[in-house]
This record gives C-alpha cells, sequence and structure tokens, in this order.
C-alpha cells in the first residue's frame, strides 16, 4: 500500500485548517473549507484505489473478468460532494448577507458577538 | 412494526416537501396546523417503536439485507437509547412549533410554511442521526442536521447578528463533520464495512490498535465532540444560541447538542469498545478530562454573562460537560443516570428559553441589567422561569436530579462535587436573572467591562411587542417543565429507560434505579448553594461581578471564526494526546 495519497489527503486538509485559522476575507474562507473538504475526497478515492483496475460499470464488462476499483467509496464520495455543494451554497448566502448587513466580509471586524 | 422505522425520517422530511410546495398556497394557520401534526404523527411512531423495541431490532432500508453476511445495505438501529432520542427529537419539535404558534413573525413574507418546514428537515436529521446504524449515514443525517440548524439560526436574515452567528456555527460544524468523515474513511480503509456493529468487529479481528485506529477514533470524536460543544470545541455554541430565534434555541439547547453526547457513547460503544479499539482507561481519561473542562468553563462563563440566551447556553455547555463525564466513566449505572438527566434537561432548558422568548418579545431585549424589575407584572412567567432554574439545579423530584444523582453515586469521589458545583452555579445564574429581572430586588447593576455581548436592543420575534403573552407560549414552558417533573415522579419510568439503556450498552449488566437518601441530599444541596449563591449576587453584585483576572477567559470567546478553527485544532491534538499513551504502552 501507498502512503503517498493518505499524506496528501492529509495535506490538503490541514492547508484548508490554516486557511480557514488565518483568514482575513470570508469568501476565501468559505473556500478554504471547501480545500479542507476536499481533502477528504482525496481519502475516500485513496481507499477504494487499486492498481490496474478499472471503473466499476459493467455495461460492457463480464463481471469478475478484472479487477474494479471499490464503488462504495465513490458512493460516498458523490454523497459528500452534494453535502458539500449545499454547505458551500448556504454559506456563501450567508456572507453575502453578512456583507449586506455589517459592510464587510473581513471577520475582523465582525466582533459584536464577544465575551 | 417490521419495517416502520425508515418512517421517523421520511414522514418528516414529506412533511417538509409538502409545506415547501405548498407553502405559497396556503394561508398561515393550514401550514402550521400542517406542520404540528406531521411532528406529532412522528412523535408517535417513535414513541410506538419505543414501547415495542425489547428486544432491539435491526432494519435495513430499501431491503438490502446481508448475503453471507456481506452487505452494502443502510442499516437502522431500533433500539432504546436511538428511538429514545428520536422521541425526545420529535416531541420537542413539537413544542418548539407550538411555541411559534401563529405568533413567531416569518421573514420571508407570504410564505407561511417556510418556517414549520424547516423545523421539520431539522427533526427529519435528528431523527435519522438517532436511529443510525451504520457511521456514513450517520454523517449524511448529522450534515442535515447541521445545514438546517445554520439555516434556522439565521432565519432572521435581516439582523447582522444572526448571519454571523450561523456562519460561525456553519464553519465550526462543518468542518467537525470533515474530520469525522475523514474518521469514517480510515475505518472503512481498515475493514471495509459502514456498519457500526460490523466495523467494531473487523477492527477487533485486525488485533491490536494502532495508529491509523487512534486516529479515526480522535477524527470520528472530534466530529461529534464539536457537535456536543465539548471545550474547546464549544465556541460556536453560545455565539449561535444567542441569535437563534427562540423556538430553535429550544431545540439546539434540548436535544441536538445532546445527540452529539449519544452519537460519542453510541460510536464508542459499538465500534471502538473491542479488544481491537480503543482501551477503555483511554477513552475514560480523555472524555473525563475534557468533560470536567466543559463543565468548570461552561459554569464559569454562565456566571459571567448579563446576555440572557448566552447564559442559558453557557449553562448547556456546563451541562453537556457533566453529560460527557457520565459517558466516560463506561458505568451502567452512569448510563443510566445519563439518560434520565438528558431527558429532565431537555425540559427544563426549553422551558427557560420559552421563557426567555417571552421577555424578549414583551421588552425587545434579553440584558440582565437592562431588565431589572422590568418583568414585575409577568407573574406566571417569573413562576415558570424559577421552577425551570431549580430543576437546573437538581431539586427533587426532577428528572433531572434523579439523573444527577444516580450519576454521582456511579462517578463517585471528586466528580460528585464538580456536579453538585457546576449545576449549583449555572441554576444560581438563572435564578440571579429571575430576581433582578422578574423580582427587581439588589440595586441596579452598573454597566460592565464592555468586552461582553449584552443583549439589549434585539428585535422581538413576534411582529410586534406583545401586549399580552398568548397562552400557546406560557402553556408550552409550563408542559415542558411538568414533563421534566414527570421523569423524576412516574413510577416505573426510570427502570423502564435504564432497562432499554443497559439492553443495548452494558453487556448484559442491568442496574435498578431509583431515587436514594444521598441523592436527595446532594439535589437538596446543589439547590440550596444555587439559592445563597444568587441571593448573595443579587444582594451584593460587586464581588461577585466578573473580575479582572476573568477577562483572559472572556477573550477567548472572540467571535472570531479563525479563533474557533484553530480551537477545534487544539482540541483534536489534545485528544490525541489524551488517548495515545495506553496505545503506546499495552
Amino acid at each position: 500500500m501507498d502512503v503517498f495519497p493518505y499524506l496528501v489527503a492529509g495535506w490538503v486538509f490541514l492547508a484548508g485548517c490554516y486557511g480557514l485559522a488565518t483568514s482575513r476575507n470570508l469568501i476565501h474562507a468559505v473556500g478554504c473549507l471547501s480545500v479542507c473538504q476536499a481533502g477528504t475526497y482525496v481519502l475516500l478515492l485513496t481507499v477504494g484505489y487499486r492498481d490496474g483496475a478499472t471503473a466499476p460499470v459493467f455495461s460492457d464488462l463480464k463481471p469478475g473478468s478484472r479487477p474494479v476499483v471499490d464503488p462504495v467509496v465513490q458512493a460516498l464520495t458523490l454523497t459528500d460532494v452534494v453535502v458539500g455543494a449545499t454547505v458551500t451554497a448556504l454559506l456563501l448566502a450567508l456572507v453575502v448577507q453578512i456583507s449586506k448587513r455589517h459592510g464587510t466580509v473581513d471577520p475582523d471586524e465582525l466582533s459584536e458577538l464577544r465575551g | 412494526m417490521d419495517d416502520s422505522l425508515p418512517l421517523l425520517v421520511a414522514v418528516p422530511l414529506l412533511g417538509a416537501a409538502l409545506l415547501v410546495a405548498g407553502g405559497r398556497l396556503v394561508p398561515r394557520p393550514v401550514a402550521e396546523t400542517v406542520g404540528c401534526a406531521v411532528s406529532a404523527g412522528t412523535a408517535a411512531l417513535a414513541l410506538v417503536l419505543l414501547l415495542n423495541c425489547s428486544p432491539p431490532f435491526l432494519e435495513w432500508a430499501g431491503g438490502w439485507t446481508p448475503v453471507d453476511g456481506q452487505s452494502v445495505g443502510i442499516v437502522l438501529t431500533g433500539d432504546g437509547p436511538g428511538l429514545g432520542m428520536a422521541a425526545l427529537a420529535s416531541l420537542l419539535t413539537l413544542a418548539a412549533l407550538a411555541y411559534s404558534w401563529h405568533y413567531f413573525d416569518e421573514p420571508p413574507r407570504g410564505h407561511a410554511g417556510s418556517f414549520p418546514a424547516l423545523l421539520l428537515l431539522f427533526q427529519g436529521g435528528m431523527c435519522g442521526f438517532a436511529i443510525a446504524g451504520d457511521l456514513f449515514n450517520a454523517f449524511v443525517w448529522f450534515e442535515l442536521m447541521s445545514v438546517v440548524a445554520y439555516a434556522l439560526t439565521g432565519h432572521r436574515v435581516e439582523e447582522a447578528r444572526a448571519v454571523q452567528g450561523a456562519l460561525t456555527f456553519a464553519v465550526v460544524t462543518s468542518l467537525g463533520a470533515y474530520a469525522m468523515l475523514m474518521g469514517i474513511g480510515l475505518l472503512y480503509a481498515r475493514t471495509g464495512e459502514l456498519g457500526m456493529h460490523r466495523i467494531g468487529r473487523g477492527l477487533d479481528a485486525h488485533g491490536r490498535p494502532d495508529a491509523l485506529v487512534l486516529a479515526a477514533f480522535v477524527l470520528v470524536m472530534t466530529g461529534l465532540l464539536v457537535k456536543a460543544a465539548a471545550v474547546p470545541f464549544h465556541f460556536w455554541l453560545p455565539d449561535a444560541h444567542a441569535v437563534a430565534p427562540t423556538p430553535v434555541c429550544m431545540l439546539l439547547s434540548g436535544v441536538m447538542v445532546e445527540l452529539g453526547a449519544f452519537g460519542v457513547w453510541r460510536v464508542y460503544g459499538t465500534v471502538f469498545s473491542g479488544p481491537g479499539g480503543v482501551p477503555a482507561p483511554e477513552f475514560e481519561r480523555a472524555l473525563v478530562a475534557l468533560g470536567a473542562l466543559t463543565a468548570v468553563i461552561g459554569a464559569v462563563m454562565c456566571w459571567y454573562q448579563r446576555h440572557i440566551k448566552r447564559l442559558l447556553a453557557y449553562s448547556t455547555v456546563a451541562h453537556t460537560g457533566l453529560f460527557l463525564i457520565g459517558i466516560g466513566v463506561l458505568k451502567p449505572e452512569a448510563d443510566d443516570g445519563i439518560a434520565l438527566y438528558v431527558l429532565g434537561h431537555a425540559g427544563v432548558k426549553a422551558a427557560l428559553f420559552a421563557c426567555t422568548g417571552i421577555l424578549l418579545d414583551r421588552y425587545g431585549s434579553v440584558d440582565e441589567h437592562a431588565l431589572h424589575g422590568r418583568a414585575r407584572e409577568l407573574k406566571g412567567v417569573a413562576v415558570l422561569f424559577v421552577l425551570g432554574a431549580l430543576g437546573l439545579a437538581g431539586l427533587p423530584p426532577f428528572g433531572t436530579a434523579l439523573g444527577k444523582s444516580v450519576t454521582e453515586e456511579a462517578v463517585g469521589g471528586p466528580l460528585t462535587v464538580l456536579y453538585v458545583a457546576a449545576s449549583a452555579v449555572t441554576a444560581a445564574a438563572v435564578l440571579r436573572v429571575a430576581a433582578r429581572v422578574f423580582g427587581g430586588l439588589g440595586p441596579r447593576p452598573e454597566v460592565g467591562s464592555g468586552y461582553e455581548t449584552t443583549g439589549s436592543g434585539e428585535r422581538p420575534e413576534t411582529r410586534h411587542r406583545l401586549s399580552r403573552v398568548p397562552d400557546t407560549m406560557t402553556a408550552v414552558p409550563a408542559v415542558l417543565l411538568a414533563g421534566a417533573v414527570t421523569v423524576g415522579v412516574a413510577p416505573g419510568f426510570a427502570k423502564v429507560v435504564a432497562h432499554s439503556v443497559n439492553e443495548t450498552g452494558s453487556a448484559g449488566v442491568f442496574t435498578s434505579v431509583h431515587w436514594t437518601p444521598d441523592g436527595v441530599l446532594l439535589g437538596l444541596v446543589s439547590t440550596v448553594l444555587a439559592g445563597v449563591l444568587a441571593f448573595l449576587a443579587v444582594m451584593r453584585p460587586k464581588p461577585f461581578a466578573a473580575p479582572e483576572r476573568a477577562l483572559p477567559l472572556r477573550r477567548l470567546q472572540s467571535g472570531h471564526v479563525g479563533d474557533y478553527v484553530a480551537w477545534v485544532l487544539v482540541g483534536t491534538t489534545v485528544l490525541g494526546a489524551l488517548t495515545l499513551p495506553g496505545m503506546l504502552g499495552g
């Protein structure tokens, strides 16, 4: 088993976290959250990958004739993409509304809720 | 009985779809009646299933039953704790819908169905999470529940603070959810299974735990603990509660946060408790340490708040800490106690939020200092508020008191002191608010340090400021408090709860749960302590106000989303550090 893709997944996730923690713009922060999620895609696809295997589509492939990659993780990734799209859309809508109400998208200037 | 388990999720989802599609066409009373009917129907279904769930049963959605022990189907678990949480979530949704009946102002004008539809979606997500038998579906329901909660928190989109709180909530909880998904991916990589039981067996078959199991444990727990608002994952909770509409606060504090703790219990018990998972002492150390920290910080911050909703939110943080300790000690009695405590706490906390909502809608403020003495005429609400505070303190015969006393005896030692102290301090803060706001007692408090959210100048959630409190808004907290008392006094109820929890959780060890003299005494002690603290704080505000040295603690709650994300990472690291030693040594 090659460990490299797992490291990439962890790296992408942490890079997103770093971006979230240091972001000066909420749209950028939402993008960073998507980067975190991209880390999960990489991890899931890595888990299902098999050397020399093909896509698990059996329309022109005799079952058992050659190895296929794990279809379960691909389904999980697709579900994850759908979830992510919803979250990102909602977050961007909230950012638009924040920009309207506060006149800024810099998290450093949003300090009404504290203490 | 056989295949009605998925209906717990399907009915609210269909109801929500119906309301979204038809909400534009029907008048408001019709939309709200449909909402109430659907949530009540789901609650009834959950209760019927709950009464028939001994022995616990599994259900494969869509008939995808395992073939030769292999399955790709979605498994739902119909056991006491899961169905109990689903029933609690449904009943509280019904209470929230009844509370907002006709008076709650809806921002999208002319779309009467949107708010009840969102609440039904929320209910569907919570029920799904409670009965999920496989980890990936637990993640999906977790996300559905969370996304609806973000939308509900920011429901009043015209308000600057509401959207800000919703965004913080959304970013932090989503990050937690993605961490959880990473952990699920790792578990799938190791075992090739998604069903919780089968993952557990797969881990055991693989032998001793290694770095992968530790990483998966830490990542999955991060997601669940963010939901459960354990310190230092808790920062989103006060911000979200301060800005969310009152009926939503009732649900967030009453059941959603507890679902995070329930998830911790369920995932540890079915996935990681075997020889291939995380050893019990490591889990105990991690959870008791985080729980104790959560209880202390929640109670201290609760005491220093003047924004009443934030105060109640921190009290939820403190109580979650107590729940986590009870789950962490891994004793069957503690599990029973926590189950009762969660039920009682849901009633009491939702009732307190409901009373606060009445204050907000009548006076346009939830600031303890600005409201000083203004609510003298609301006698009935004052009684409910004080009763809620006493329930929070654990005054027998409230369900909170029974659950707390059972857990206290199970955990024993210095942790008992923590239970008494945390519940006394949070209840004292609520009593202090009651004395000042409803009684006008003590000197008028001075203006604070400025580094705090005051809660004055909030917009009422009703269309106009209430001149008369509608009956539904006072009936709901009264019923909820009655429910919290019933948990404690109904003969046999505690035994049934304990039996169904033990049947699933404690490997055949059945315990009996009842009031004990020691438990009653401890409940009385914490109530008296709360009363004394509140009295002193009202009469002598100076020495009991937030001192300078509390300021660093306040500064942590900076309202800055980047800080909160950094704290989530710190928390994940701490969780790993607390769990690591036993993995290396043994």
